[in-house]
């Protein structure tokens, strides 16, 4: 079996490329390990409901019109029209730490007043930060030792708005403690406070169904249920794939959704002759990401808003400096984030009401336990602990709880096939997406690119560099 | 194809790469990208798509003569000029 490209993982950045390249007439064949599509922003059925994982919001929004952004660009980019994923925008948001609260929404006016108002020494300093933001073309790389942290640092004195600013940036997009590299500091600075959130009514599964649809109407094929375990090659090219079945794929190129460290591995897997040959390039060892999150989705008795919980999403920290690190408890309890789908300003108000929150796990933890049952009831006892120190943050929800379901670093690492659970890759980006072999590229997480309308930029450019712009 | 076909033809796709944009007052010597808002990457979906619909090999270096519509009509007219408008 032979393909023009075959793509590993039907996420988001994998779907758009197949569908950019299935446009351009080439043969292309989606290889998916799961029964369902979407890979780290995806969606299941429990109990007669339906939940997402991943989304909270799209970040990255531009209301329908707006020219330049990624979000126009991935629309004319796979010739899709504004309507087609049926966005609404977010309600408002805020990040809340002791004693100080900033509210943003996809105004950037109201972040500007609020800090103002609250940090009025800051607001020239802030302004000139998002002057140095917005002045940076979209994608801009900057060398990776400039970080965050440093750059803040030259706009802004008061380290509690550093931290302030930096937590959802963080928490949104970070596969690095603490601190962030600049380039991607920026794609999340904008995505979340110049462009700001929405979500689809129906959830991520209408940008999924919207995609999927559109790759195979352009005649490209999926296979579910088909991981790949490992990818061959021939002096330094990819030759082919092999499917956990042992079923052998034949392809130009290769695109690889599934993470730097976790497709090395799959070289590896695929070395034969050549390694005795000394025919084959190095495979360059590959840095793996260890942040995960631990996430419980309340079903509630009525609206968010009614009991007071009205923000779209929430960054809350009990404590003046956070944390964005794999915590040496099982979960960090003090900060996290909470949301809520029903939050946006929709037409018609969702049928079901939910909460969801979110806060940074260890994943051995979660990793090694030591039976089905210990793992059952420690997620309970987290979960509470969670809910009994966000109460600090929110009026008491518990009592309208009418089911509940909770992920871990576990769940993760078995959806997404990512070493430790993790969710945002590994620390080191390959912007340009390139590998040891020269017909292998990734796309995805760990290029670099963030958020669902990140993941399908990746898919598009990495489609468009490496397939279809080196074939003319 | 004539010029006001393949003028016409480059219309169209540009309504399908851009379709937020009014192409009624497009000028013919003035370069795309100063009308409409036209990156790197749909200026390569022009190239692609003439490649795609009329099988017209465009190499790289020619790109420059794509800027403007006039250019680019005076440019594809021995390319396509076997050609067939489309229906």
């Amino acid at each position: 079996m032979r393909y023009d490209t075959v793509i590993i993982g039907a996420g988001l950045s994998g779907l758009a490329a197949g569908i950019r390249l299935a446009h351009f007439d080439r043969r292309v064949c989606l290889l998916e390990r799961h029964t369902t599509i979407g890979g780290l922003n995806s969606f299941y059925r429990l109990r007669g409901r339906t939940h997402d994982v991943g989304l909270h919001a799209v970040t990255n929004y531009n209301p329908k019109g707006s020219k330049s952004g990624p979000l126009p660009r991935i629309l004319r980019q796979l010739r899709f029209s504004w309507d087609d994923f049926g966005f609404s925008p977010q309600v408002s948001s805020k990040i809340s730490f002791p004693g100080v609260t900033l509210r943003f929404s996809n105004d950037p006016g109201l972040l500007e007043s609020e800090i103002a108002l609250r940090f009025p020494g800051e607001i020239e300093g802030f302004r000139r930060l998002v002057k140095f933001v917005e002045d940076q073309p979209w994608g801009t790389a900057f060398p990776t030792s400039m970080t965050a942290r440093g750059t803040l640092a030259e706009y802004l004195r008061d380290p509690l708005l550093i931290e302030m600013l930096l937590y959802p940036v963080l928490f949104y997009g970070s596969a690095a403690p603490h601190d962030v590299e600049l380039t991607q500091f920026l794609i999340l600075f904008r995505s979340i406070y110049r462009d700001g959130f929405a979500r689809p009514y129906e959830g991520v599964r209408r940008i999924l169904s919207v995609l999927v649809k559109r790759f195979r109407h352009l005649g490209g094929e999926i296979r579910l249920r088909s991981g790949v375990q490992a990818i061959e090659s021939r002096s330094g090219k990819a030759v082919a794939v092999v499917l956990d079945d042992g079923t052998r794929i034949e392809a130009d190129t290769i695109l690889s959704s599934a993470g730097s460290v976790e497709t090395a591995r799959l070289c590896e897997a695929g070395l034969s002759e050549d390694v005795a040959n000394g025919d084959s390039p190095a495979i360059p060892s590959q840095v793996p990401g260890e942040l995960t999150f631990f996430e419980s989705i309340a079903m509630l008795d009525r609206p968010p808003a009614e009991l007071g919980i009205p923000e779209t999403t929430m960054f809350y920290c009990g404590t003046p400096r956070f944390r964005y690190q794999n915590p040496g408890e099982p979960c960090n309890v003090d900060s996290g984030v909470i949301c809520s789908p029903n939050n946006f300003a929709y037409e018609l108000p969702l049928p079901e009401s939910t909460l969801r929150l979110t806060v940074m796990a260890n994943n051995r933890f979660w990793f090694e336990r030591p039976s089905e049952e210990d793992y059952q009831e420690q997620k309970r006892i987290w979960r509470e602990r969670i809910f009994a120190a966000a109460l600090s943050h929110i009026p008491d929800f518990r009592p309208n709880i009418v089911d509940i379901d909770t992920f871990s670093p576990r769940t993760i690492r078995k959806y997404t096939g990512h070493h430790n659970g993790c969710v945002y890759g590994s620390p080191h980006k390959q912007w340009d997406g390139t590998t040891h072999l020269s017909n292998l590229f990734l796309c995805g997480t760990d290029q670099g690119m963030l958020g669902i309308v990140g993941a399908m930029f990746s898919g598009i450019s990495m489609a468009n560099k490496h397939v279809l712009g080196s074939q003319g | 194809m004539q010029p006001e076909e393949i003028r016409q033809v480059l219309l169209d796709i540009l309504a399908r790469i851009v379709p937020d944009e009014d192409l009624s007052t497009l000028r013919d010597d003035v370069a795309f990208r100063e009308q409409i808002e036209l990156d790197s990457m749909d200026f390569l979906d022009i190239v692609m798509e003439l490649r795609k619909q009329y099988r017209v090999q465009i190499p790289e270096e020619d790109y420059p003569n794509l800027a403007t519509m006039g250019g680019a009509v005076t440019y594809l007219v021995p390319l396509m000029k076997d050609v067939k408008a489309p229906a």
